[in-house]
């Protein structure tokens, strides 16, 4: 029975010690280098960091290279698990993190390490060690499946981002389902878009590490030069790409695969994140008619994904593309409104709950966020089990497909994000001359509106201040400045008259 | 210009794009900032800006960009 990822890993390296299993644009490693950098930082960490803590966060400040990934790997032998950190993210949504983390070690990952980082071990200190096989045994021997393997953080609505904690287990059963489901094998080479900080990525990492194949980190700046991504790809044969949907829209967009003479021999698109445009698809699948393409949905919590649908031949423009069925061993429930009662007639708009041996554990050191999100399953009543409420409303096609209608509450998808509207109005109200403030989505262009009351109109002033709190994706578009916002019988701002403003 | 600026800022309004010139060069931009950007540039000065277009020269300021719409308009 396989109770830890790292079995995937030394099964791997035992079978094709020599082949790559991870390359970026500055260096490769075999099976054989992977598992002992890994076991190597793993000694350094539980000698001098960790000191026989166990399941404990470890922060990896993350690039764009292969270093993150074995510096992961690292963290997990030392018994404890990874916090993926991205140091362009601004200080002040940094510090909130690790005050709700309070990360035992802090690895700093990065190739380019001229802006040193505070208390972070660098990977030359981790590296230069041995192994320690009898300590690194000793830990293995009290692990169980329930451990964490990771956190991923994602948007929280009170202005405090949520750490998603995910078990061995739930990433054990997302590799074994997609195996079930896709008939993935060690001749695949991953071209990895997204960033490690970005649940896509997990897919990249434990299928390659249980197929015994290789993943090729692709980096960022191509994503702005479509047609060098493309001979990227061909360059290094890579032949699955597990990506945002923003990313093939790149390609697409501009029509990239019709400038260059040879298109990429690729085996799997997959993808996830926002709605896939049927146009775009029908352009990746008119180009290159050879590969399985797959519509992937599902949140963070549920381990990247639960639902799956299996695009066969170019679809109507005009409809949308369904997310599909549940994976191999995960249950989809579509509750009413109050999370009470499964919806009962075909084409009625129920809430996707999840569940599953995919649930996470939980919200780091957050109970409250935890219990909101993950609840009694009320359809069973004498045992306790636990669903997911996703927060996203969707209905049943006549073919017993998904489809998804749309947010139940205040929470958005831009670009490939999950975002609530909550946190960006709260670093907008803590602007001083910002009196209140309310935020949209205008969901037909793709853009957050801001609505808010100020004396002063200073466009450039707000987006600075919310540049230190804030990720890039989160910042509005769109700015409209009020002397009085309109509010409501409840004097609450009256949200339904703005959304009106938008659609006009 | 006047256009080109509304829209580039509605995209990243915390770049000051009357003065920028190393848009691509100094990685100020991302691919989706460029996606945004060339979506909207196209709908509203009817062009398609092409793939071979997509040089840092044409994106490094919004003067390039603006010529570079100047002359797929003439063509």
């Amino acid at each position: 029975m396989i109770r830890n990822v790292l079995e995937y890993l030394e099964a791997s390296a035992e079978k094709h010690p020599d082949k790559t299993a991870l390359q970026d644009e500055n260096e490769a490693l075999t099976y054989r280098e992977y598992v002992t950098r890994a076991r190597t930082i793993a000694t350094y960490l539980a000698t001098h960091e960790t000191r026989g803590l166990r399941n404990r966060p470890v922060a990896v400040i993350i690039d764009r290279n292969i270093r993150s990934i074995t510096a992961f790997i690292g963290v997990v032998y030392s018994g404890n698990f990874y916090v993926p950190i991205d140091h362009t993210m601004p200080e002040e949504r940094i510090r909130l993190i690790y005050d709700t983390l309070q990360p035992v070690a802090v690895l700093d990952a990065r190739t380019d390490t001229r802006k040193p980082i505070e208390g972070a071990v660098s990977m030359e200190d981790m590296l230069a060690g041995e192994i320690d096989e009898e300590l690194l045994g000793q830990i293995r021997q009290g692990a169980i499946d329930t451990d964490p393997l990771y956190s991923i953080f994602t948007s929280g609505s009170t202005g405090v981002p949520k750490g998603v904690v995910v078990c061995h287990r739930s990433v054990i059963d997302l590799v074994e389902a997609f195996a079930d489901a896709f008939g993935f094998d060690d001749k695949m080479v991953h071209g990895n878009q997204a960033p490690f900080d970005f649940d896509v990525s997990v897919k990249d990492i434990y299928n390659a590490m249980r197929n015994g194949a290789t993943v090729v980190v692709v980096p960022k700046k191509l994503f702005m030069l479509p047609k060098l991504l493309l001979e990227f790809l061909a360059q290094y044969r890579i032949n699955t790409m597990i990506w945002a949907v923003s990313a093939l829209r790149i390609v697409s967009d501009f029509k990239a695969l019709d400038a260059v003479e040879e298109v990429p021999d690729i085996r799997y698109i997959m993808f996830s994140g926002e709605v896939m445009p049927v146009k775009a698809l029908n352009y990746w699948m008119d180009k290159v008619p050879g590969p399985l393409y797959v519509n992937l949905y599902g949140p963070t919590e549920i381990t990247c994904n639960c639902t799956y649908f299996v695009v066969e031949g170019k679809q109507d423009e005009w409809k949308m593309l369904p997310i599909g069925k549940p994976f191999n061993n995960t249950r989809i429930l579509l509750l009413d409104e109050k999370r009470e009662k499964p919806v009962t007639k075909a084409g009625e708009v129920g809430e996707i709950c999840v569940a599953g041996t995919s649930l996470a554990l939980g919200y780091w050191n957050n109970p409250e966020k935890t219990r909101d999100a993950f609840f009694q399953d009320p359809t069973i009543t004498a045992y306790p089990s636990t669903v997911y409420g996703t927060g996203d409303m969707a209905y049943y096609d006549e073919k017993g497909d998904l489809i998804f209608a749309s947010r139940r509450d205040f929470q958005i998808k831009h670009m490939g994000h999950r975002i609530e509207l909550g946190e960006i109005e709260v670093a907008l109200n803590a602007i001083p001359f910002i009196e209140t403030s309310c935020c949209l989505y205008d969901e037909a262009r793709g853009k957050i509106v801001c609505f808010y009351q100020s004396q002063s109109e200073d466009t450039r002033a707000i987006v600075k201040l919310l540049g230190e709190k804030l990720p890039k994706y989160m910042w509005p578009n769109i700015f409209k400045r009020y002397d009085k916002l309109p509010m409501n019988k409840n004097s609450k701002i009256d949200r339904v008259k703005l959304k009106e403003e938008i659609q006009k | 210009m006047e256009e080109l600026l509304r829209i580039m800022s509605e995209v990243r309004p915390d770049i000051d794009f009357e003065h920028e010139t190393k848009l691509i060069d100094n990685e100020m931009l991302d691919s989706l900032d460029i996606v945004a950007i060339v979506t909207d540039v196209n709908d509203e000065f009817d062009v398609e800006i092409n793939v071979n277009d997509l040089l840092p020269e044409n994106f490094n300021s919004a003067e390039a960009l603006y010529d570079l719409i100047k002359k797929l308009q003439y063509e």
